[in-house]
């Protein structure tokens, strides 16, 4: 942080420095180890959305049967929906605890971008939420049959998918943040928006498992991130301002 | 605002005579009910004013107004001669809001929770050490607990660690709803200095309180009437 | 000047007021007879399919509210464009007003799309339809908005709320079309051909030509009953609102 004295000729002039805020990187930083901080002090909320995922897996396996090729048939399906739920469940402790204790308030008070802090707090979102899931996946293809070679492809697919629905997601928990129950409002809204990252998503998967190319599908989740990571901090912004109205 | 290479947001940091607050014809409204009504005033450098009023009068939404962080309002609100809902960055730098939530995390100690809302906020040319930020808790009573996770601490503690943040600050304008709830006298009489010492420097403040404040340089505002009224003490 | 005074003049509640009193029994006459002819003409003096029989019929209904609800969802995201730029009320109360009627739309659009799925497909609804997943998904979008609109008691967030997911269902819906469309071509079924509108016999197109103005009429007139509405309930306490209901 640098320190220079200017010369002004404005008035009464008591103490003229030049002030710097907080380099970028370090800000983002900052905020983005202060969230993990917190998320990783309590266990719950890292593994609870994991353990989520792993009993409606196998809730899906003894719904639908203990025969292999049946299971391996819906697979890719049954991952990219119980991940879909198990984000979409998290989302509204997302914004919704700095909202209570007013954390977020401060948060839309300071100088710095709050483009960054968005950026920041989704993912480390994304990284308690999305990530297990993805580190998870070779347990989840054991479990529903699919095809070991396949397992690179099905993480590589979960990364970016999940990393898709926390963006995607994260706008709907900031338009509700300031109302009692979002939980089920932030599915309504978030639900159609979800329905693209699905179907690549799943397809990707399916097109590995059946040997098809995967560029298409690949190309599209790849485009569907980098729209999500731009795109959606400007409406999840315009979200957050307004639960400070009320 | 910043540049993408060097981050750096200068600001000429006067405390002359061209910051101000002027508020033009605001009124706010929440469903049918008019809260604050045309009011127009002018805070200048080592002014401070204190807005008066019973409960849901209006208090609190004003202030949050003023700090930028609602924009249900009509009228104009301008900083240092800008229209607030344009230049929203120079108000956020020049500003300090404590309002009736204390903006601590229930996980992290006082000293994680000052450091991180010391990122969030312009540093001065010194950087804010752990020293200062000790030195800061101990203003407020809680040095001994710098290291222990808020969620162990008291309503009030977790408060104080709020009021912390006016000893680390150099922002222009403080914006401060009921600061004086949840402490002692002692406390009472050493938030009065740091706001008195803070005017002095010729910076600016906004009060709500429901107790009696002793502080020089204050005016005051009443909400209590359709009109706000204001008065200048003594 | 002129063109920026008609914008602003737009954005008055007293004179929208003004021109729904004058326009609506126009519109509303002259959509009903348009969706009367041409239900008429449709349902019984076009020659029948030689494929589908009469049963294509219900296009007459079907084309015209989905082409309609799929526009009343862009328009809607045009007046929530506007209110959160220029924060018009009245855009806030146009927005209010297309969602119920746009949502209907979408509703009765996927109803007789199902209706003509039966004898077409053999069953009421398929998935691999590209437009009809879409369009329920549309309306899905809309039932967001009007539960955005619903859980704000304030209602000037729930406005800015709405708002906000309006612009973003509207970048969503290519993208959500275009990806349920792939999804659906994937496992190509062997007869479904539907009836696609460049190989429909002119004389069919006829009603059809009227039938869809008439359709964008009839939404014109709901919504205006629906703006009628909200701007009684956002103006009850202006005068020339009183001075109205006194007349």
């Amino acid at each position: 942080m640098t320190h220079k004295t200017n010369n002004s000729n404005s008035g009464n002039i008591v103490n003229n420095q030049q002030l710097t805020v907080t380099p970028l990187f370090t800000a983002f930083n900052a905020l983005l180890l202060r969230d993990l901080r917190v998320y990783f002090r309590y266990r719950g909320t890292w593994l609870n959305p994991l353990v989520f995922v792993l009993m409606v897996i196998t809730l899906f396996t003894l719904g639908i049967g203990p025969d292999p090729s049946a299971l391996s048939q819906y697979a890719s399906g049954i991952i990219w929906v119980v991940a879909l739920l198990g984000i979409m469940l998290s989302l509204d402790a997302l914004f919704r605890a700095d909202y209570d204790d007013g954390s977020l308030e401060q948060l839309l008070l300071s100088p710095q971008p709050i483009y960054l802090a968005v950026l920041a707090k989704v993912f480390a979102h994304w990284f308690i939420t999305g990530l297990p899931i993805v580190l998870a996946s070779p347990l989840f293809s054991l479990m529903l049959g699919i095809p070991k070679e396949v397992i690179p492809v099905l993480a590589f697919g979960l990364l970016l998918g999940t990393g898709i629905l926390s963006f995607i997601g994260a706008i709907g928990a900031s338009l509700t943040v300031s109302l009692r129950s979002g939980g089920l409002l932030i599915a309504l809204l978030t639900l159609p928006l979800y329905v693209p990252a699905i179907i690549f998503g799943s397809q990707f998967v399916q097109s590995a498992i059946e040997g098809w190319p995967l560029m298409p599908t690949l190309s599209m989740l790849l485009g569907l991130l980098i729209g999500a990571i731009v795109l959606a901090p400007i409406a999840i912004i315009g979200g957050l301002r307004l639960s400070q109205d009320v | 605002m910043s540049s993408a290479t060097s981050n750096i947001l200068t600001q000429a940091h006067n405390s002359g005579s061209e910051a101000s607050l002027e508020l033009d014809s605001v009124s706010c409204e929440r469903g049918e009910r008019m809260l604050v009504n045309v009011l127009s005033l002018t805070l200048s450098g080592g002014q401070g004013i204190r807005i008066e009023g019973p409960n849901g009068s209006g208090k609190t939404t004003l202030l949050r107004v003023l700090a930028g962080l609602s924009q249900q309002y009509s009228g104009r609100v301008s900083w240092c001669g800008q229209d607030i809902r344009s230049a929203r960055a120079a108000l956020a730098a020049d500003t300090l809001y404590i309002g009736h939530l204390a903006g601590v995390k229930a996980l992290l100690s006082p000293l994680e929770n000052l450091s991180w809302w010391l990122s969030l906020h312009i540093s001065t040319a010194e950087p804010i050490t752990v020293d200062k930020m000790l030195t800061a808790l101990n203003r407020v009573g809680l040095k001994r607990f710098a290291h222990t996770p808020c969620h162990q601490l008291s309503a009030g503690q977790q408060r104080r660690i709020a009021l912390a943040r006016l000893y680390l600050s150099e922002h222009r304008l403080w914006i401060l709803d009921e600061p004086f709830t949840a402490i002692d006298a002692s406390g009472v009489t050493e938030l009065e200095q740091c706001i008195a010492g803070h005017l002095a420097q010729g910076r600016m403040a906004i009060v709500t309180t429901h107790q009696a404040m002793n502080i020089a340089g204050f005016s005051s505002c009443s909400l209590h009437s359709s009109t706000p009224v204001i008065e200048a003490d003594e | 000047m002129a063109s920026w005074q008609w914008f602003h003049r737009l954005g008055s509640p007293k004179w929208l007021s003004g021109t729904i009193d004058r326009w609506l029994p126009w519109v509303l006459s002259l959509g009903t007879l348009l969706l009367l002819v041409s239900a008429v003409w449709g349902l019984a003096f076009t020659p029948p399919d030689y494929k589908q029989g009469n049963s294509f019929r219900i296009i007459y209904i079907h084309v015209p509210t989905a082409v309609v609800a799929l526009a009343a969802y862009y328009v809607m995201a045009i007046a929530g464009a506007v209110s959160i730029i220029w924060r018009m009320k009245v855009a806030d109360m146009v927005l209010r007003a297309i969602a119920p009627v746009g949502a209907a739309l979408t509703f009765l659009a996927l109803v007789t799309g199902a209706i003509w799925g039966k004898p077409t497909w053999g069953a009421y609804w398929i998935w691999q339809d590209a437009r009809l997943t879409s369009m329920l998904l549309l309306f899905f979008l809309y039932l967001g908005i009007m539960a955005l609109h619903d859980a704000y008691q304030n209602s000037a967030s729930g406005n800015r709320a709405a708002a906000i997911m309006s612009l973003v269902g509207t970048v969503n819906i290519p993208i959500i079309y275009k990806s349920v469309d792939w999804w659906s071509s994937l496992h190509q079924p062997a007869t479904l051909k539907f009836t696609e509108e460049s190989t429909i016999a002119t004389e069919m197109l006829q009603p059809l030509m009227l039938a869809i103005p008439g359709a964008y009429l009839f939404f014109i007139a709901a919504v205006m009953l629906q703006l009628r509405v909200q701007i009684a309930r956002n103006e009850k306490n202006t005068q020339w609102m009183a001075e109205r209901a006194a007349r």
